[in-house]
Order: C-alpha cells, then sequence, then structure tokens
C-alpha cells in the first residue's frame, strides 16, 4: 500500500467524514438521556477530530510529525475526560439515584 | 535447513501471484503466513492440552490420558470430536447476539497476536514497526470479549467472575508493559526482529536474561502474562474447583472448546514473547532457528504448567495486591537500574544496578509484610 | 483497492456512529463505539499512522470503553422499555443538525484544499519520541500533570465517604 495508491482519495473527502461523525456526535449528546450515552458521544467527536488531524498529515512532513503528535495529546485528554465523567456518574448515582439527564436538573428555574 | 520454511514461502508466492487476479495480488506475500497460522493454532492448542494433562497428572502421580492413542496422543481429537457434537445450550434470559458474538471476539485477538512473533529467522507474518507494543494492544481487545462473555449470559455469577478477570488483567497489563519497556529501551526499537537481533553474539551471553534488570524483567513478565491468561495461580475467575466456571460458565460445546483455545493460544503467544524478549528468540547453535523458538517456548509453557501443579491458588484480594503492591513498584525499580547499568561504566555497572534490584526485593517484601502469610504456630493438645 | 477498502470504512463508521447514538440498549450502543473506535484505528493504519492506530487500540478500546463498560454495568438499569431512550428534543435537534450538516458539507466541498502530491506522511516513531521530549516537552509534562490529577481526582469524586 504506497503512497501513489493513496493520494487518489482528495483530502475534502476526510474532511465531510469527519464532520459527519462529529454531527453525529452532537446529536448523541443533545438528544440522549443516559448520562453515559452522552460520554460515550463525546469519545465518539473526538475520535472524529483525530480522523481529520491524521488525514491533514499528508500535507507536508512538517504537518505529519505535528499531527500525529497532536493526535496522542488528544487521546490521553480524552482519556482523562473519560475517567472524571464516569467517577462524577458514578457519584451522581449514589447520591441522585438517577442518571437520566432529564431528571438532575435541580439549578433549573 | 533452517530456511525451509522462508523458501516455502517464495514458491508459494510466485505460483499464487501468476494465478491470482489483478485485484487480489496484494494477498500473495501474506497467504502463506496466513493459513499457517490459521491452520497451526488450533493444532498447537490441541496438543498444548494434551502437554498439559499428561505434565500436570505425572506431577500428581498419576499417568494422564494414555487410552486413546499410543501414549494419549489421539485423546485431544477425542475431545474434538466430543466438544463438536455436544449442544450448544444458550440459556433463557440470555442476549442470543452477545453470546454468539463473545466466542469469536476472544479467539481473534488471540491469533492476531501471533503476527508479530519471529518464528524463526527471518520467519516473522508482519515485520512491523511497532510489534511489541501491537501485541500488547491486541491481547488488551479480549477483556472487551469478556465482558461480551460475562453479561451476555444472564447470570449473576458471570458477571461477577467477569468482572473480576477482567480487574486482574488490566492490573497485570501495567507490570507487563513496563517489562517490556525495559527490554525497549536497551534495543531502541519496538519490532520483535530488531529486539531478536539485538541479542546476537557473544555465544548466547548476549541474551537480556543474563542481565541483572533483565532477569527482574524476565520474572516480573512471565508472572504477570500468566496471570493475564488466566493460568494457575492466578486463575480465581475460572478455577476448577471453584462454584462456577467465571465468565464462560454459561457455554457448552464448541463455544467452551472457543474459549479454552483462545487460552491456550495466548499461552502461547504470552511464552513467545518472553522468550523472544528475554531469551534470544531463535538463536542457538546447532539446530534451525525455528527448532530454537520451538524448544524455548515449550520450555517456558512446561514451566507455567509445572506452576499448575505445583501452586495453591491466589485470593482476589491477594492476586490485586501482588500485582499493584509488589509488580509494580518492582517494575519501577527495574526501569532505573536498567537506567544505572547502562551509564555506569563497567564492570561497576552490574554491582549498582544488582544492589538496587536487592534492596528494592527487600523493600518490598518489608512493605507488603502485613499481607504475607505468617508462619503457623501449632498448639498440640496433651 | 486501497481507495475502495477506504470507502467501505467510511461507510460502516458512520453505521457504527449511528448506532452509538440509536440503540436503546445500552451495552449495544457501547459494542458500536468499540467497533467505531477500531475502524478508526484501521483508518489510521490505511493512512500510514500506524503508531498513532495501535495507541488508539490500547487506550481508547483496552481503557476507556473497559471504563465505560465498567459504569454502565454498575449503574445503568439497561433494556428497560419504559424509558424513553431520547428526550423531546429529538426532532428539533435532527432537523437543526442536518441543516447545518448540508451547509458545513457544501462549504467543505466548495473549499480549495491544498492539493496532496505523494509526500510521504510516516513519521519514524523514533522522531515522535524526539519531538515529545524536544519540541513538545511543555504540552507532555503538562500532559503528564493532568492525567495524574484526573486520577486523583476521580477517585476522591467516586469515593465511598
Amino acid at each position: 500500500m504506497t503512497t501513489e495508491k493513496f493520494m487518489t482519495i482528495p483530502v475534502s473527502h476526510f474532511v465531510v467524514f469527519s464532520a459527519i461523525l462529529f454531527l453525529i456526535g452532537i446529536y448523541g449528546i443533545l438528544t440522549r438521556r443516559n448520562l453515559i450515552t452522552v460520554l460515550m458521544a463525546v469519545e465518539l467527536i473526538l475520535n472524529a477530530v483525530n480522523i481529520n488531524f491524521i488525514a491533514f498529515a499528508h500535507l507536508s512532513p512538517f504537518s505529519a510529525e505535528v499531527s500525529q503528535i497532536f493526535v496522542l495529546f488528544i487521546i490521553a485528554l480524552a482519556a482523562a475526560e473519560a475517567v472524571v465523567g464516569l467517577a462524577i456518574v458514578v457519584a451522581l448515582v449514589r447520591n441522585r439515584k438517577t442518571i437520566l439527564t432529564d431528571e438532575v436538573n435541580l439549578m433549573k428555574w | 535447513m533452517d530456511q525451509l520454511f522462508v523458501s516455502l514461502t517464495g514458491k508459494v508466492q510466485e505460483i499464487l501471484a501468476s494465478i491470482l487476479p489483478d485485484f487480489l495480488d496484494f494477498l500473495a506475500p501474506i497467504a502463506l503466513p496466513l493459513l499457517g497460522i490459521l491452520l497451526f493454532a488450533p493444532f498447537v492448542m490441541m496438543y498444548l492440552t494434551w502437554l498439559e494433562r499428561k505434565l500436570v497428572a505425572r506431577i500428581q502421580n498419576r499417568i494422564g490420558p494414555n487410552r486413546v492413542g499410543p501414549f494419549g496422543l489421539l485423546q485431544p481429537i477425542a475431545d474434538g470430536i466430543k466438544m463438536l457434537t455436544k449442544e450448544d445450550v444458550i440459556p433463557e434470559g440470555a442476549d442470543r447476539f452477545m453470546h454468539f458474538l463473545a466466542p469469536a471476539v476472544i479467539v481473534a485477538p488471540a491469533m492476531l497476536t501471533w503476527a508479530v512473533l519471529p518464528f524463526g529467522r527471518n520467519m516473522i507474518a508482519a515485520d512491523i514497526a511497532v510489534g511489541v507494543l501491537y501485541f500488547i494492544a491486541i491481547s488488551g481487545l479480549a477483556e472487551i470479549a469478556i465482558f461480551i462473555a460475562g453479561w451476555g449470559s444472564n447470570n449473576k455469577f458471570s458477571l461477577l467472575g467477569a468482572m473480576r478477570s477482567i480487574a486482574q488483567m488490566l492490573s497485570y497489563e501495567i507490570p507487563m508493559v513496563l517489562s517490556v519497556a525495559v527490554v525497549v529501551m536497551m534495543v531502541g526499537s519496538l519490532s520483535t526482529s530488531a529486539i531478536v537481533e539485538a541479542q546476537s553474539g557473544w555465544g548466547g551471553f548476549n541474551w537480556f536474561i543474563f542481565r541483572p534488570w533483565g532477569l527482574v524483567g524476565f520474572v516480573i513478565f512471565f508472572l504477570a502474562g500468566a496471570a493475564e491468561t488466566n493460568r494457575t495461580p492466578f486463575d480465581l475467575a475460572e478455577a476448577e474447583s471453584e462454584i462456577v466456571a467465571g465468565f464462560h460458565t454459561e457455554y457448552s460445546g464448541m463455544k467452551f472448546a472457543l474459549f479454552f483455545m483462545a487460552e491456550f493460544i495466548s499461552v502461547f503467544s504470552i511464552c513467545a514473547l518472553a522468550s523472544t524478549l528475554f531469551l534470544g528468540g531463535w538463536q542457538g547453535p546447532f539446530l534451525p532457528s525455528w527448532a530454537w523458538f520451538f524448544l524455548k517456548t515449550y520450555t517456558l509453557i512446561g514451566v507455567l504448567m509445572w506452576f499448575r501443579g505445583t501452586f495453591p491458588r491466589l485470593r482476589v484480594d491477594q492476586l490485586l495486591g501482588f500485582a499493584w503492591k509488589g509488580l509494580l513498584p518492582m517494575a519501577f525499580v527495574n526501569i532505573l537500574s536498567m537506567g544505572l547499568w547502562e551509564f555506569v561504566p563497567r564492570p561497576w555497572n552490574y554491582v549498582v544496578s544488582t544492589s538496587l534490584l536487592v534492596i528494592a526485593f527487600f523493600l518490598i517484601v518489608y512493605g507488603n509484610s502485613s499481607d504475607l502469610a505468617k508462619k503457623r504456630t501449632y498448639v498440640l493438645a496433651d | 483497492m486501497l481507495d475502495k477498502f477506504v470507502y467501505i470504512i467510511f461507510g460502516l463508521s458512520i453505521l457504527s456512529a449511528i448506532g452509538v447514538v440509536a440503540f436503546r440498549n445500552l451495552f449495544y450502543s457501547a459494542l458500536s463505539l468499540v467497533a467505531a473506535l477500531f475502524l478508526a484505528a484501521v483508518l489510521y493504519i490505511c493512512l500510514q499512522a500506524e503508531f498513532i492506530a495501535i495507541v488508539q487500540i490500547l487506550v481508547y478500546i483496552g481503557a476507556v470503553m473497559t471504563l465505560i463498560i465498567f459504569a454502565i454495568m454498575l449503574t445503568a438499569r439497561i433494556n428497560d422499555k419504559t424509558i424513553r431512550a431520547s428526550n423531546q428534543q429529538r426532532v428539533v435537534s435532527l432537523i437543526a443538525l442536518v441543516v447545518f450538516g448540508v451547509f458545513l458539507v457544501g462549504q467543505i466541498c466548495k473549499a480549495q484544499w491544498p492539493q496532496v502530491t505523494g509526500v510521504n506522511a510516516m513519521v519514524p516513531i523514533g522522531r515522535l519520541g524526539e519531538l515529545l521530549v524536544g519540541h513538545f516537552v511543555l504540552p507532555f509534562e503538562a500532559i503528564s500533570a493532568i492525567l495524574t490529577v484526573a486520577l486523583i481526582g476521580a477517585i476522591v469524586i467516586a469515593r465511598n465517604k
């Protein structure tokens, strides 16, 4: 699988694909009631952004290195955020006995 | 003789390249290694079950299977026929799709890890630049399969066994990765064939097991690998004397055989990776390279079976305590000791790193002394 | 050949992503997320970023998904058909996102992207290591601090008082 065989996919196709994944993730955040599904949709968004970065790596040798380093940092941050998010979910279940986003509305007017 | 399989692969590749149509020509270089792994892995697993039953039987002062063929050699085939003809029971409330999916998802990563093992000189299926990291990542995929199995069985004990098994696998991944990191630091490359090349020369004394950090790293990797594959003494989740068999309680017939197969294939690949990283891979004087590889791997597998016949099982809190409070600090100190070994001038480097490891070992044992078993004192009735 | 393969991976990824947000059964959406992440790793391999692909499998699937599935098992009522899986904003957000999506995809296709001409995007791992402790040492140290803080914070939040 050489570079020449690969280059026939224009980079805009990758950007469209990652935009579609991003929008599906946003749909998940806006509509799902279960908090854990919302967290999974956030992971989907971060994944879409990673794909975008790696697709742009072909622009120049410099951008290949920078995009891979950036993706490493995004993966590490996503892991940290999933950990804290799930700790909050566990604490929420213990206190309010619910994980539905509709029912966690103490501060709403 | 040494390059027998390599030349065989070359000939088959030429034949295939001439007969395959144009859009399938990427298959030609990888067809024979792929088929080799797919056909060889179940064969290895079958005779590993035979070896285990014979060895453990001899340790327990009995003979083991000896009726089905000379020395019981056809016993695995009889077992296979039995497994295939058993009724496939699916529990009533179980999720059929997940119950069906779990055995497939657990066998696939076990076989995928064989792609980066150097079976001999130039005999590696996929010589990628990140070989060792690929091995560790793919063996982490088995955890998802255990979840699917445990949840899909609709059985509280299955779920509990699955969660214990996953906690064990996660805890032991960290010392395993750290002990591999020591070898990678020394070699400077993640590729398994480069690691084997770096241990060449000096008539075998360049193998990493003969260095102080290598010996400790080998022990940590071996114990962590045994725990990863749920072997005794770490097999609380699926032991034979427990009431239920853990996450594969509700499986019967061919699906259970697939779980069993995944376990033995992982055992082979962990021992093969241990011999690659620490024992010099396929290097050795007279025999062909692949013969040395299998000799070393099967010696390590024999040691694991020896463990099974000899050691009592660990309780689950002892299991997790051993990983987090015992192996993990030792793995960190091992990395430090390797760094010192590399930079302190000879011959003092052996002294410095060995003394650091010994001091750390005694400190860890002292620090864990409240958990270790105390010597029993017997008061006899008079 | 590789192009058709990449388009198939695109299609499967979009299907798994829809599976994540559409399944009522929480475990099925977790499995769809595992599939989506695995397909993204395959895509990285096609894009010559092998190290990132393996880190994705190791960290995202091996650790983050295991954590999410543990949390699902410990806290959720998974297949209760009386609980609606999506809230009232379903139709509105679907329409809004479809409109926005059409606009966004249109603008992306109209834009002038730089033409990539056979640049070798393969970064040797040694070079990544050099960059991490050389040019990018500040983000590297910052992310180590973030991971430590996240670990301690998660334990503190989820602790049984």
